[in-house]
């Protein structure tokens, strides 16, 4: 059992000033095996807080992002999961679960993490999942109106991935969960 | 060296000897007690005790032999005891017997042993032996022995004062006397005390001083058993005790004695009759010399009574009643004015002592706490800025406790000396004391809230806002100059009313801020400035849709204000001035205003063409304008093809060619919208399409010309594959199977020549046909489109 955090456009300080306390008393370090993030973070700060969540951190770039030495696109592997990461600026339209799909089978991955759009979605499609954790610090979009904050915890084991969300609705956190089996190890 | 050490060993032998001649007469005092010779064991025990007669031994070595001294005295007592008892020697006879000791100091040493006795066999009143042993006492004049001999007088006495309530009490009542007693000890033991300084040669006052520091705690300790005696309340403290007290302190006119002492009454006595007594004990603190150390004394003293009402809220109404504060007040004014030479960190410390006090005592007195910060500006009022690292780290103190406390800067706006303080801070401590005022704004979660206050804030933290010295420019840091502004940008987001008007005057006043800052603070600032405005106008757009599409003017004001500030940026940081533009065009066209939208993409564009030269960027830049075109409803069809027109001259003038096919497809997203009337320009797609294989083409043969391989054109065949399948299942008329068929055919020779195989292509052509097949097999609509395509 692997725990991998995913989140992304936190957009410190630009749009927000820090992630919201709720969330912050929930990401502890030592519980989280592999940190995914999107982008945006956008100063080092930011990084290091992350990093001090957990060492073994896969980042791309935001457009935001001071640190241009982030990648545009990044894929891994946990457990008998491929995951590939982007930012998702580059794909136009923004947010298409299409174009995003098509970046899926580009990277060929089995599970593929985007952000930008600064809404939380998570779809089975064509055999894999496409996941955006949405905002973590809830921040503006001229995408997204009223951003809630939000970040996903995929919970690896094996050929199965549940993936929890959780969303800060009015000063409360609500989790979903979506379960994924995959059906080849190919 | 050789004096020093020799001295050393000298006095170790000195004390070797002393315990030697002890243990010998301690033997035959044994002996004697053993075999109940009275006669012997007087002779021995005086014998024995004649070694505390020596002056060559240093209070702590002088210490060693005393305790051995009171070891073998015990037995004497016990002895004493029996001898009582068994009734063979009458405790009056023994109290004249041992008077007959041929010394003095071992006489009274005996005679405190005796007197022990005789208190216990209650055939005399407590008072009447203890005062007659506190006069004896006063023979010896030498300060070390004499400490000792009171000393011992005490320990022996301690448990036989005539309290309230002890069984020596006696019937007239003598809780006077009992306290009469100690003090008259304590008075005697401090005056010897003091007059150890005048003994011996000048040369050795140092090494005096240390000695004598090590006997303070003989003297303190009468006041430990004073504290300790059931019958000193709050009266007796109040008429008697205190006044004793004070009165040998004043007198002794000692600094090390004043000091001590006062700190001893401080800590043995309960905060409960500090309060009731403050009058008298502040009262003494002018009369004491000038050296004493009395910002220690009363920090102390304020800082037990600040505990004492944090306690229980039950004590607060005494402090109300005995005007506390007003009293610690003026006596902290008066020291501070009485002692010129004391330095600046020292006022500060009491200070923050009593603000910390009145913090506690009268949260809700916020009068108090300004004018504690005021008596502080006085102090430091025409004053250079300070140096001291000291008395900086003790202002930033006092200037944190309110932030504490009130865990609300709106509250600390209220201060008026607050400023005050920091304009006297050097400036590393200012933005220090700065930050720490943004971070309890943003800790609380508190929004500042109204344009006036925001103003007061900005003032507060004018030194990360603006230079203000020229001089500093050099040695800043530049981490640290980041952060601070980071921390400044987020303070931004805090500021805010949910009233339009208001926050648009606190838009106002942050701006005019921020603009002082200069260029080198406008990539933090900035940008939070900017989303906070399009945060406003996204509020004014959601109350413009309920009255019915009318236009809100003071949108078009903040978009003015947006484009004046994003200027300003742009000569600094022209690529993140870019992407706020597009995020003020995004804006403008949720609030269909055309002009603004065009404006802000034709400044963009400026940026774009002059300011944007590194490819990276070049890349990201155009694909944040496709994207933010891509999405815009509100052009009419001239701008709209201005813009995107320019939009494909750029993706197709970008340096590498695999850059330029990959932005070229991207505009092919310019032409189609789903389900937008107009923007469904199926040849135009095919076009950009197009024109992406033939620079995909060229590619491939740069590459291929190039001995080192691929430089990432291996999978843009694909990638452009899949924008025709894309367009395809859109229901592009102008995309057909057969186009589709072709370029999968295309792809599959060229992967067949391609002699080092390219993993990563494989796998993504690969997915491509596995998706092929798999609209295929969906069925319906899409999956008969699809079956017209044969791979």
């Amino acid at each position: 059992m692997v725990l991998v955090l995913a989140l992304g456009d936190l957009h410190i300080p630009h749009r927000a000033h820090d992630l919201p306390a709720k969330f912050k008393s929930m990401l502890v370090p030592g519980k989280i095996q592999h940190i995914i993030c999107t982008g945006n973070l956008c100063v080092k700060e930011v990084h290091s807080y992350l990093k001090s969540l957990c060492s073994d951190m896969h980042i791309t770039h935001g457009e935001y992002d001071e640190d241009s030495r982030y990648p545009e696109t990044k894929t891994l592997s946990i457990g008998q999961f491929k995951i590939g990461l982007c930012h998702g600026y580059q794909i136009v339209p923004w947010g298409d679960l299409d174009s995003l799909a098509m970046l899926q089978r580009q990277l060929d991955v089995d599970i593929l993490v985007t952000g930008h759009t600064h809404q939380f979605k998570a779809y089975k499609h064509e055999g894999g999942v496409v996941i955006n954790p949405g905002s973590a610090t809830g921040a503006f979009s001229s995408i997204t109106e009223d951003v809630n904050p939000s970040f996903v915890l995929m919970d690896i084991d094996g050929l199965r991935v549940v993936v929890y969300v959780y969303e800060l609705i009015d000063g409360e956190v609500k989790v979903d969960k979506i379960d994924f089996k995959k059906t080849s190890t190919t | 060296m050789t004096t020093l050490n020799g001295g050393m060993d000298d006095e170790d032998k000195w004390l070797a000897e002393g315990i030697a001649g002890l243990q010998h007469n301690a033997h035959y005092m044994h002996r004697a007690l053993d075999s109940n010779n009275l006669r012997d064991a007087l002779k021995y025990s005086a014998q024995m005790l004649s070694e505390l007669r020596t002056s060559k031994l240093s209070p702590h070595k002088y210490y060693e032999l005393y305790m051995r001294a009171f070891d073998e005295l015990r037995k004497m007592e016990m002895f004493f005891m029996e001898e009582t008892r068994r009734g063979s020697c009458s405790v009056i006879d023994l109290y004249e017997l041992v008077q007959h000791a041929g010394n003095i100091l071992p006489r009274l040493y005996l005679l405190c042993t005796v007197g022990s006795v005789y208190i216990k066999s209650k055939e005399a009143p407590a008072k009447d032996v203890l005062k007659d042993l506190v006069e004896m006492c006063r023979a010896i004049q030498n300060p070390v022995r004499g400490l000792f001999l009171r000393s011992y007088l005490s320990q022996v006495s301690r448990d036989k004062l005539p309290d309230i309530g002890s069984e020596y009490e006696g019937d007239s009542g003598g809780l006077v006397d009992a306290i009469e007693f100690v003090l008259q000890n304590f008075t005697e033991m401090n005056k010897l005390w003091v007059r150890m300084q005048y003994q011996g040669s000048v040369r050795e006052k140092e090494k005096r001083e240390k000695e004598r520091n090590e006997l303070r705690d003989l003297v303190g300790k009468n006041l430990h058993v004073l504290s300790q005696i059931e019958g000193v309340d709050l009266d007796t403290y109040k008429g008697t005790v205190l006044p004793r007290i004070l009165e040998q302190v004043v007198n002794c006119k000692d600094d090390l004695a004043q000091y001590y002492l006062l700190d001893c009454i401080i800590q043995v006595f309960p905060d409960e009759y500090h309060l009731q007594t403050l009058e008298t004990l502040l009262g003494a603190c002018p009369q004491l010399q000038p050296t004493v150390d009395l910002k220690t004394v009363l920090s102390q003293l304020m800082d037990r009574l600040s505990n004492y009402a944090a306690s229980s809220s039950e004590v607060l109404p005494e402090f109300l009643q005995v005007e506390a504060f007003a009293k610690l007040s003026s006596s902290i004014g008066k020291v501070i004015e009485a002692q010129v030479d004391m330095p600046i960190v020292g006022a500060i410390t009491l200070y923050v002592s009593l603000l910390t006090f009145t913090l506690r005592v009268h949260p809700d007195r916020l009068d108090y706490v300004d004018q504690v910060l005021g008596a502080c500006v006085k102090k430091l009022s025409g004053k250079a800025k300070l140096e001291d690292s000291k008395a900086t780290k003790q202002i930033i103190a006092l200037l944190s406790a309110p932030l504490e406390k009130y865990n609300d800067i709106i509250t600390a706006l209220k201060l008026t000396n607050y400023p005050r303080i920091m304009d006297h801070l050097d400036s590393g401590t200012n933005k220090v004391m700065a930050v720490l005022i943004i971070q309890s704004v943003l800790k609380n979660n508190t929004f500042i809230s109204t344009a006036d206050k925001v103003e007061a804030l900005f003032e507060l933290i004018k030194g990360l806002i603006k230079d203000m010295d020229v001089t500093s420019a050099d040695d800043i840091d530049e981490e640290d100059f980041k952060e601070e502004q980071n921390s400044v940008a987020c303070l931004i987001h805090k500021l805010h009313s949910d009233d339009p008007e208001e926050m648009l005057k606190i838009i106002c006043t942050v701006r005019k801020h921020i603009l002082l800052g200069g260029p080198t603070r406008f990539p933090s600032t900035v940008p939070s400035l900017v989303f906070s405005a399009l945060k406003l106008v996204r509020r004014l757009q959601s109350q413009d849709g309920d009255e019915s599409g009318e236009e809100v003017p003071a949108i078009r004001e903040i978009f003015m204000i947006l484009h004046q500030t994003i200027e300003t940026l742009s000569f600094i940081s022209p690529e993140l001035a870019l992407r706020l533009y597009l995020q003020c065009a995004e804006a403008s066209n949720d609030c269909d205003l055309e002009d603004v939208a065009y404006e802000s993409f034709t400044q963009a564009f400026i940026l774009y063409e002059e300011e944007v030269s590194d490819s990276r960027a070049q890349i990201t830049a155009i694909h944040l304008i496709i994207g933010t075109l891509q999405r815009m409803s509100v052009f009419g069809v001239e701008n709209r093809d201005t813009l995107t027109h320019k939009a494909t001259g750029y993706s197709a003038k970008l340096l590498k060619k695999p850059d330029q096919c990959r932005a070229v497809f991207a505009c092919a997203h310019l032409f189609w919208i789903d389900d937008r009337e107009g923007l469904m320009d199926g040849e135009r797609v095919l076009l950009c399409l197009k024109r992406a294989v033939r620079i995909a083409n060229a590619a491939q043969q740069m590459a291929n010309v190039s001995s080192r391989g691929g430089s990432g054109s291996g999978t843009l065949f694909i990638e452009i594959l899949n924008k025709y399948l894309y367009f395809f299942e859109k229901g592009n008329p102008q995309i057909t199977a057969s186009m589709i068929q072709d370029l999968v055919e295309l792809i599959k020779t060229e992967m067949h020549s391609d002699n080092p195989t390219d993993a990563s292509a494989d796998a993504y052509f690969a997915s491509t046909l596995r998706y092929i097949q798999f609209q295929k097999q969906k069925g319906g609509a899409l999956g008969e489109k699809y079956e017209l395509i044969k791979v």
